[in-house]
């Protein structure tokens, strides 16, 4: 059974200008133990999905479509339940980790807090169990007592990870966990991560821009684009061999050294990102793809089967054209 | 280049264009009063400590680093941002003059973040003028008036047409829009270096391929000579004729990109290929610890604390340990061009690859210390191989 399982999710965000569809039809299933890699650039509404699993949109954002955890669905729960699920059932490790922890309150009380707000345990149980959890992540257990800033940025992401692990969540939400700290740290950053998705059987949502660090860590990729999803499969498969021109364009972005295409060869897209309450007819990526044809203007194309588990929101993709063109017509 | 452009081009291709000397910048901490009578001079963060560096005319030159290694200060240096505490900067082989300006003229930079730089009071055309105005051109070397040298900028800074961005705001365009428009100032003055310090990594994956295209095509177009500031060895590859890798304030390895990525001579440069992140790269070694500590530099060879050829005993059997832990080094040439500042390379000179390659092999998942005690100061000297062997 899937541990997360969004179903034809529409999410809608209220402005005074209209209405901002930022997701427009996401189907996402996470198995036990699986990784999902969840890619996109800025405003293709990744984020907004983690958002809305916990229910944590702005309140008047419109989300339809079904979300259910655990096979409970989410967006009908009552708010008390609701919290008890915040946590326990998933937790989310955000993106910029030295603006998530409280400045006065010492790192070891916040991680306890999570624990004994959700009665896992009592006071002292609590604290005994911040202790092996800041060791789980590779930190000394007299860590518990410094305060945010006498940690680093690496260390300071460690706390949020202890955090997100303190009441046992069978899903962990990673939203660009690593983009604000260096080269090094995060490398250190993701082997922790997956060694303990491994160890834990956790399964967990992993979003970020950069695919070469979702194809680390990920066991299937799902590439997003102007709020759906676009292409999906195997983590590897889809890195090495893209099916959509948009995800070919976003692993270029990140080259592997001593790969002789790139080398004095930058290779980009033109164009950007469209604007949420714009988008192009057809395909929406069609206004910036090299491979455009007459076609993509006009048909929107489904996600087609595009080999052993994969499928991807092209009319390029074998067989997907001619039966396009016949729906069209 | 030969033919007789008005920017009075004299240098051939490949010359020293922008030569740094034994370049020293330190950041002092505070000090209180009483502290400072009785003589406490305060923390002090050696951020470049002796860095020399030749950019030749024509040339992409990438510098590499982790965060605090002195990438950005040695930038910012170069264009006169920021007060140095030794060292000679020369342009076209003479020393900077007191008044920056003409010089200012012909290096110019562009910054990280481009929603930053710009004014958001300013539109388009006036951020763009304003190089113009503040250096007293008001005719292109042909005649031009302003307002064609603005829209010539822009539109080869590939905003086209460009007049139709004259009159627009920072926050109507992109990110990549953005960072265009801080290349067109750039451009407007027609340098003859340009340096830029991260220029891509506060754009969106897809926009970043193209403004590096585009800084390839000017440099083809204009004949400039790039430097570039980077985090991301990856970019490096993409458009770097020469890299430089930098750690606590000094270039530990320069040279071709090929040879010093695909090559490389120094345990450092190693880590950093290390961690570029690819399919299954996560089973490769990764260098524990926390980015070093300028305020605190270890004797000998900088990086001795975390180096994996000192912690795999590797250093121990070729019989240059106590070096590594007690004798500072500089850069030696090992390749022609292929420049080291390690004492392994400087012992076995271009094998040290091997060697290195072998000592991170024998070390596997971790290289370094343990993470545990990092910020407790494994740059400044915890014993290696205290934890790290196992």
């Amino acid at each position: 059974m899937s541990v997360l399982s969004l179903k034809d999710v529409h999410i809608t965000y209220h402005t005074a200008a209209g209405g901002v569809p930022a997701v427009r039809g996401v189907d996402i299933e996470v198995a036990k133990g699986e990784v999902l890699g969840l890619a996109g650039e800025s405003g293709c509404g990744k984020s907004t999905i983690a958002g809305a699993i916990l229910r944590l949109l702005p309140s008047k954002t419109k989300v339809e479509g079904s979300i259910t955890l655990d096979g409970e669905d989410i967006l009908s729960m009552k708010l008390g339940r609701l919290r008890a699920v915040r946590w326990t059932g998933a937790s989310i490790v955000f993106q910029g980790a030295m603006h998530a922890l409280n400045p006065v309150q010492r790192v070891g009380d916040q991680i306890g807090e999570a624990i004994t707000v959700h009665n896992q345990a009592g006071e002292r149980e609590a604290k005994v169990r911040v202790g092996s959890l800041l060791e789980q992540v590779g930190l000394p257990t007299r860590r518990a007592a410094d305060y945010p800033h006498e940690l680093s940025g690496g260390q300071k992401q460690r706390v949020m990870i202890a955090m997100a692990l303190a009441c046992n969540p069978s899903l962990i939400i990673a939203d660009e966990p690593t983009t604000a700290l260096d080269v090094m740290v995060q490398a250190q950053v993701l082997r922790l991560m997956k060694d303990l998705q491994r160890d834990l059987g956790l399964s967990m949502v992993f979003i970020t821009h950069d695919l070469s660090v979702l194809v680390e860590t990920s066991d299937r990729l799902a590439i997003m684009y102007a709020g759906k999803i676009v292409e999906e499969g195997p983590a590897t498969a889809v890195f090495e061999d893209p099916k959509h021109p948009y995800t070919a364009a976003l692993a270029a972005a990140f080259p592997q050294i001593g790969d002789l295409r790139f080398r004095g060869n930058p290779t980009g897209l033109g164009g950007d990102p469209p604007d949420p309450q714009e988008i192009p007819s057809g395909c929406p990526f069609h206004p910036r793809c090299p491979a455009a044809f007459a076609d993509c203007q006009r048909t929107v194309p489904e996600l087609y089967t595009a080999g052993a588990g994969r499928r991807a929101a092209c009319l390029l993709v074998e067989g997907a054209h001619t039966g396009a063109a016949e729906v069209a017509e | 280049m030969s033919s007789p452009t008005p920017r009075g081009t004299k240098l051939a291709k490949g010359a020293t264009i922008l030569e740094v000397e034994d370049l020293h910048v330190t950041f002092k901490g505070r000090v209180g009063l009483l502290a400072g009578l009785r003589g406490n001079k305060g923390t002090q963060s050696r951020a470049v400590d002796g860095v020399n560096l030749q950019v030749r005319k024509g040339e992409v030159l990438a510098i590499a680093g982790e965060s605090g290694c002195g990438k950005t200060t040695t930038a910012r240096a170069i264009m006169g941002l920021q007060p140095v505490d030794a060292g000679t900067i020369r342009y076209e082989g003479k020393p900077l003059p007191r008044n920056l300006k003409p010089y200012l003229r012909k290096v110019q930079m562009v910054f990280q973040d481009p929603t930053g730089t710009l004014n958001p009071r300013q539109t388009i055309y006036e951020i763009i003028a304003e190089g113009l105005r503040i250096h007293g051109i008001d005719r292109g070397p042909g005649g031009e008036p302003e307002e064609q040298l603005v829209a010539q900028a822009l539109s080869r800074a590939g905003l086209r047409p460009p007049d139709r961005f004259f009159l627009r705001y920072p926050h109507e365009l992109s990110g990549g829009q953005r960072q265009r428009v801080v290349i067109a100032g750039a451009l407007v003055l027609e340098p003859e270096v340009i340096v830029a310090d991260e220029p891509v990594s506060n754009l969106d994956a897809s926009v970043r391929g193209e403004i590096l295209q585009l800084l390839m095509k000017l440099r083809a177009d204009l004949d400039l000579t790039i430097v570039i500031v980077t985090h991301d060895l990856g970019l490096a590859w993409t458009v770097a004729d020469r890299v430089a890798v930098m750690y606590l304030g000094r270039i530990v390895e320069i040279g071709p990109a090929e040879d010093v990525l695909l090559r490389p001579l120094h345990p450092y440069t190693k880590a950093l290929l290390d961690v570029v992140p690819e399919a299954g790269g996560l089973e490769r070694p990764i260098l524990t610890g926390e980015p070093p500590d300028p305020t605190k530099i270890p004797p000998g060879c900088r990086f001795h604390p975390r180096c994996p050829v000192v912690v795999s005993g590797k250093a121990a059997e070729l019989g240059i340990e106590a070096a590594c832990r007690g004798e500072d080094l500089g850069l030696d040439e090992i390749n022609p061009g292929h420049l080291s500042a390690c004492h392994a390379s400087r012992r076995l000179g271009a094998r040290a690859h091997e060697a290195i390659v072998e000592a991170v092999a024998a070390i596997g998942r971790e290289a370094g210390s343990d993470p545990g005690t990092d910020a407790d100061g494994s740059p400044d000297g915890t014993p290696p191989g205290s934890s790290a062997a196992t």
